[in-house]
């Protein structure tokens, strides 16, 4: 209590400073001790015009008009729009932020860069339903494919993905196993095919570009190297 | 500056140019997210639910893969990547297939509780939450 009409006090001074007379009805109702709601008191005296209506301004023309708040992200099941808040199960359902808080963060997706969170140890999903144990087969081969526009090329790395995932998860259903068989564009990523089958819904999303395009394009050239 | 951005070279034809625009329209739309809320990856599965009577069933993706690699559930017990793609339905889950791998009173909490899986809102159609595609349209 005191250290707002503290703050409010501060405020009159510079104002005052300024020739303005203000109304600090806030400030008084607020002011409990005597010494400090005093000099407010006298401030607001001659009032002439009302302090701008600084909260309603900021309702409509807040910073990052179409950006989700940081605030508002990851939100409980109970407020996160699909989950029905009559539910009897909702709120037995873990809150995300509740197991992220542990894990390294991204900006984008659920927030958080899970191929550090399996390198820093902060989880250690299972690969296989019932043994603990059993540790994947991770294949350590990086895919550079030249990019014909102007970003980047881009460098697919198999461990990555073989950390979670099985070879027969995408060859050959998705990506043939072979140099030079695949093409790939973006119109299909964004459509939800090739790297889009995953990217897009589960994995990291195509607002990450240079996590992809990472390879600039005056490097020396090798199609493919074992890293 | 334009030019510049479109690529230094003289494009071959305008055409080009214009589908570079509206590539780069459409990554905007995808950086500025709109007002997705629920957790990337969130699955609506609601092929029967509804008509059944029960809220339709959501898949968390980020709660398994703390627990599971992808590996577990999209090789080994044969879920295709494709929301709603899979016709569960409870016998098959009572029967030990799909999420009935894990939710049989062994590996994860058994079938009785009903209402952890089917959680989410009536008529919330079958979808991954926050998809590319779901992004661009709104
Ligand atoms: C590979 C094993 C596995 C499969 C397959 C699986 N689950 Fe789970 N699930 C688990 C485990 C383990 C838990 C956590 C149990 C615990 O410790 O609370 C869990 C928990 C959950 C939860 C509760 C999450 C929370 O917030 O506590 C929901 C909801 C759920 N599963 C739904 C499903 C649905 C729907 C399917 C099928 C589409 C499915 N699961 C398939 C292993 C699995
Ligand atoms: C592990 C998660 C899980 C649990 C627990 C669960 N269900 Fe389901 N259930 C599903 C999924 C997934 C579907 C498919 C949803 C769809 O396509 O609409 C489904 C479908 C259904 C359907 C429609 C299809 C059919 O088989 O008739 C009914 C009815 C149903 N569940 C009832 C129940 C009841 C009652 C319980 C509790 C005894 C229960 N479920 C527990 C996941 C679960
Ligand atoms: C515990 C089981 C489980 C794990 C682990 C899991 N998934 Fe899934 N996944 C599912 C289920 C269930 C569906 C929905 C299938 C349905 O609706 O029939 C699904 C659907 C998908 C889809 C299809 C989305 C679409 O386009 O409709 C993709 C892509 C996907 N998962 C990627 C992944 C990736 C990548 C990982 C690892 C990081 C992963 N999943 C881990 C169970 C799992």
């Amino acid at each position: 209590m005191k250290r707002v009409s503290l703050i409010a006090l501060a405020l009159v001074v510079v104002l005052t400073g300024f020739g303005v007379a203000v109304a600090v009805e806030a400030a008084q109702a607020q002011a409990k001790s005597a010494d400090a709601a005093k000099p407010a008191e006298s401030a607001a005296a001659k009032p002439a015009e009302p302090a701008p209506a600084a909260p309603k301004a900021a309702a409509v023309n807040t910073f990052n008009r179409l950006m989700i708040p940081r605030a508002d992200r990851n939100p409980p099941p109970m407020k996160d729009g699909i989950h029905d808040p009559e539910g009897p199960g909702t709120s037995m359902l873990q809150p995300p932020l509740d197991a992220f808080s542990v894990m390294p963060k991204s900006n984008a997706g659920n927030n958080i860069n899970w191929v550090q969170a399996i390198k820093d140890k902060a989880i250690n999903p299972r690969y296989d339903r019932l043994n603990p144990n059993e540790a994947p087969m991770v294949l350590d081969l990086d895919i550079v494919r030249e990019v014909k526009g102007f970003m980047p090329d881009v460098v697919y790395p198999h461990d990555r993905h073989t950390e979670w995932l099985d070879c027969s998860n995408c060859h050959p259903d998705i990506f043939i196993p072979e140099k030079g068989k695949n093409v790939i564009s973006m119109a299909q990523i964004l459509m939800g095919q090739k790297c889009g089958v995953c990217h897009g819904k589960v994995a990291f999303p195509v607002s990450e570009c240079r996590l992809c395009h990472s390879k600039k394009k005056d490097q020396p050239k090798s199609a493919s190297t074992g890293k | 500056m334009r030019r510049e951005f479109l690529g230094s070279k003289p494009a071959p034809g305008r055409s080009l140019g214009l589908l570079r625009m509206a590539f780069l329209l459409g990554m905007a739309c995808l950086l500025w997210g709109g007002d997705v809320l629920a957790e990337y990856g969130d699955i609506v599965i609601n092929n029967y639910s509804d008509k059944a009577g029960m809220r339709p069933a959501i898949f968390p993706h980020w709660f398994h893969r703390i627990r599971f690699r992808c590996k577990v559930c999209h090789a080994d017990l044969g879920f295709k990547f494709k929301a709603g793609g899979n016709e569960i339905n409870m016998l098959k889950i009572i029967d030990g297939q799909f999420c009935g791998g894990c939710h049989n009173g062994e590996v994860a909490w058994s079938v009785e509780n009903c209402d952890i899986c089917h959680s989410g809102k009536p008529n919330t159609p079958t979808q991954v939450h926050g998809n590319t595609i779901q992004k661009l349209v709104k």
